[in-house]
């Protein structure tokens, strides 16, 4: 089932970089699983493990990368992730949201975002906000600072202890579909009518295309 | 109101819009593979749900498949979880009654590959694939993007995409390319000059003289990498060019609906008058080899280049990762492997162009490995009956099964720690193509010379 968010406090990590793409997020070894959870592991295994990672591996027994960000201890217990430009570049993986989420994010926010990226981000709950270089530079701040960040999704303001850092855009219908959890295949089907007629013209004017293959 | 080749394409397929502001937009064609679909599936399941239209789907294993041993078929992959999937793509496939080329069928190769080749890719049609790369069909004057799980799972159910409008950009490329400088160095010099995210939220239409004296399989190239450039879909117009490709293919229409097809394809240009959101011109004869010498597509140079200072951050950290010091010329880069293949780069005009330079000629004893692989089974025969094999077997490549192979390195063709290659693929992100691995990325011409030589050469001077 879907995540849904209507206001989230928590603490953030600073991954102060451009261009993360979804092969440093998840890397390929892992998109063999046929699941859709189980990936959290293995979120940005190059950068958090000195080893190579592979399906099915103890955890426990690698080499951590003390260096990297994720694993170290002052940013225990985050689940807000803050990023630069162009965040989630590269393949259309969905497995790269699926492992954020798995490893517990529930917010990441940057200077912008690649299309497919963002959009798999609402198709599973993974709440993207884009903001200004200067906002995203005040947010790294605070979370090298460790400071409570709160986001209210409903008012679309991020604030931390009571001081308003920003306010951020957000598509009206991706924000129900985050606050709600909505079914969007459902959501679709109530347009079925609307499809068939569509896809009755569109077989009457260009009728190769619904050649069957068999 | 005058109109752009994407907003042609995009009206043709509207269905409805939302009372939310989005979009329905009607999927003629959805590509499948193994990797991003067995979760959507799933999901159809858990929900009831069946696929809207079987006919509209086409399935195709490239992402996991070894490149040896391929006459066991699935029997002859060993990594057990990367043959389950395979099987799973296998197993919806048949219970769906979905048209698979599968592991054992000569048709079988990269789904990008595969589509264009059969004439399962039409002029006027939208495009789906749960891969970025889908972008690639755009040069037969489709819409074409590539998409995620969920929404795989969501066209399969109501054969439509839920999507908001792109802006419009042009990328003109006028002039004549030099001798030696091909559709990759196009469209690297083109990312190099708009960035990875230079082309978020557009669909890039390219046009001018290059794209318009290009081949189809060259146009493709450009359109296939439109995505590194952070656009969703390439597009080139349709013209005399796209018609002699598209005719007699496997499932190109015939007789009277080809004459209708054609008549209505002729109007996929965008008009005359019609207005970009925004337009790129490049002088197509200034464009020189191209080499990426990072870890982002836009790090890239031309062949004659130096190492770049180390201004910013992202550069520091890419030139360590891949070992490299500032104010070094690019030529002296020594390479370890190199990989003529992927959707980018593996049918038989780039396997015929790198042939040409290797035909008679030795691969560099310096050079672990080269490997070749063609983008489909077709693709392969093609070249065994012009005879290509045998040059890039002669010359010292390993001439191997289709298959995605070491464009991502799902499958044991890998590189190993530290190693440096020449990759005719697309990306060049960290251990992209095996752990550690560093990645460059180059024409196949560029990759065969450079094979030969052991480090990076100009293909200008080498062709004479
Ligand atoms: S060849 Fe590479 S880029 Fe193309 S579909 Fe396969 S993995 Fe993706």
């Amino acid at each position: 089932m879907k995540n849904t968010i209507n206001y989230h406090k928590g603490q953030a990590i600073p991954l102060d970089r451009d261009n993360i793409d979804t092969d440093q997020i998840i890397p390929k070894q892992f998109l063999k699983s046929i699941k859709k959870s189980g990936f959290g592991p293995n979120l940005f295994d190059a950068w958090r493990y000195e080893d190579e990672g592979f399906p099915g591996q103890d955890i426990s027994v690698r080499k951590i990368n003390k260096k990297f960000i994720l694993n170290q201890e002052k940013y225990d217990n985050s689940d807000i992730l803050i990023s630069k430009k162009n965040f989630g570049c590269g393949s259309s993986r969905e497995h790269a949201v699926w492992s954020l989420m798995d490893y517990g994010f529930k917010v990441v926010i940057a200077e912008s975002f690649a299309d497919i990226f963002y959009n798999n981000c609402f198709n599973n709950g993974l709440l993207p906000i884009a903001l200004s270089p200067n906002e995203i530079q005040i947010l790294l701040n605070l979370a090298e600072a460790r400071k409570v960040i709160e986001i209210d999704l409903l008012n679309q303001v991020i604030f931390s202890e009571d001081n308003e850092i920003a306010n951020f855009s957000i598509d009206p219908f991706r924000k129900k579909c985050i606050l709600e959890g909505l079914d969007e295949i459902g959501l679709s089907l109530t347009h079925s009518s609307d499809i068939k007629e569509f896809e009755k013209k569109r077989q009457k004017e260009s009728p190769w295309i619904f050649n069957d293959k068999k | 109101m005058f109109q752009t080749l994407y907003d042609k394409l995009w009206n043709l397929h509207e269905v409805t819009q939302r009372e939310d502001g989005t979009y329905l937009l009607y999927i003629d064609r959805h590509l499948i593979h193994e990797v991003t679909s067995p979760q959507a599936f799933e999901g159809l399941k858990l929900t009831g749900r069946k696929p809207w239209r079987i006919s509209a789907n086409i399935a195709t294993p490239d992402h996991n498949v070894p490149t040896t041993n391929r006459t066991k078929g699935i029997d002859g992959i060993n990594d057990e979880v990367a043959k389950l999937q395979v099987v799973t793509l296998d197993d919806n496939c048949k219970e769906h009654d979905i048209l698979q080329f599968d592991i054992h069928d000569k048709r079988q190769g990269i789904v990008h590959v595969v589509g264009p080749e059969q004439g399962l890719t039409l002029p006027g049609m939208t495009i789906v694939c749960g891969d970025s790369h889908t972008s690639t069909h755009g040069a037969l004057a489709t819409l074409s993007m590539g998409i995620g799980t969920s929404e795989v799972e969501h066209v399969l159910a109501t054969q439509c995409l839920k999507t908001s409008k792109l802006k419009n950009m042009r990328v003109t490329i006028s002039g004549k390319l030099q001798e030696g400088v091909t559709p990759k160095d196009v469209t690297l010099a083109v990312i190099g000059k708009i960035g990875t995210a230079g082309g978020t939220g557009y669909a890039i239409e390219y046009a001018g003289s290059v794209i318009e004296d290009m081949t189809i399989e060259g146009r493709m190239t450009v359109c296939n990498m439109s995505i590194e450039a952070g656009a969703r879909a390439g597009l080139v117009a349709y013209d005399h060019i796209t018609e002699a490709y598209i005719d007699n293919r496997p499932f190109t229409p015939s007789g009277e609906q080809w004459k209708t097809a054609k008549s209505q394809w002729k109007d996929l240009v965008s008009d005359k008058e019609a207005e970009f959101d925004k337009e790129i011109k490049i002088d197509g004869s200034s464009i020189a080899p191209q080499v990426t010498w990072g870890t982002s597509p836009e790090m890239v140079c031309d062949i004659d280049g130096l190492i770049p200072q180390a201004d910013n951050d992202s550069i520091k950290h890419a030139l360590d990762y891949m070992n490299l010091e500032p104010g070094k010329r690019i030529k002296d880069i020594k390479l370890d492997q190199v990989f003529i293949g992927s959707c980018t780069n593996s049918r038989i005009e780039d396997l015929r162009e790198a042939a040409k330079v290797l035909e008679g000629k030795k691969v560099s004893n310096s050079i672990k490995r080269a490997i070749v692989v063609p983008g489909s089974g077709l693709v392969s025969q093609q070249a065994i009956d012009e005879g290509l094999d045998k040059i890039f077997i002669d010359s010292g490549f390993e001439w191997r099964a289709p298959g995605c192979s070491m464009c991502l390195a799902m499958n044991p063709d890998q590189l190993g720690e530290g190693e440096h290659c020449a990759s005719t693929s697309n990306r060049n992100f960290e251990g992209r193509q095996g752990y550690g691995g560093r990645t460059h990325l180059v024409s196949p011409l560029t990759a065969a010379a450079s094979a030969i030589e052991g480090h990076f050469v100009d293909v200008r001077e080498y062709l004479v």
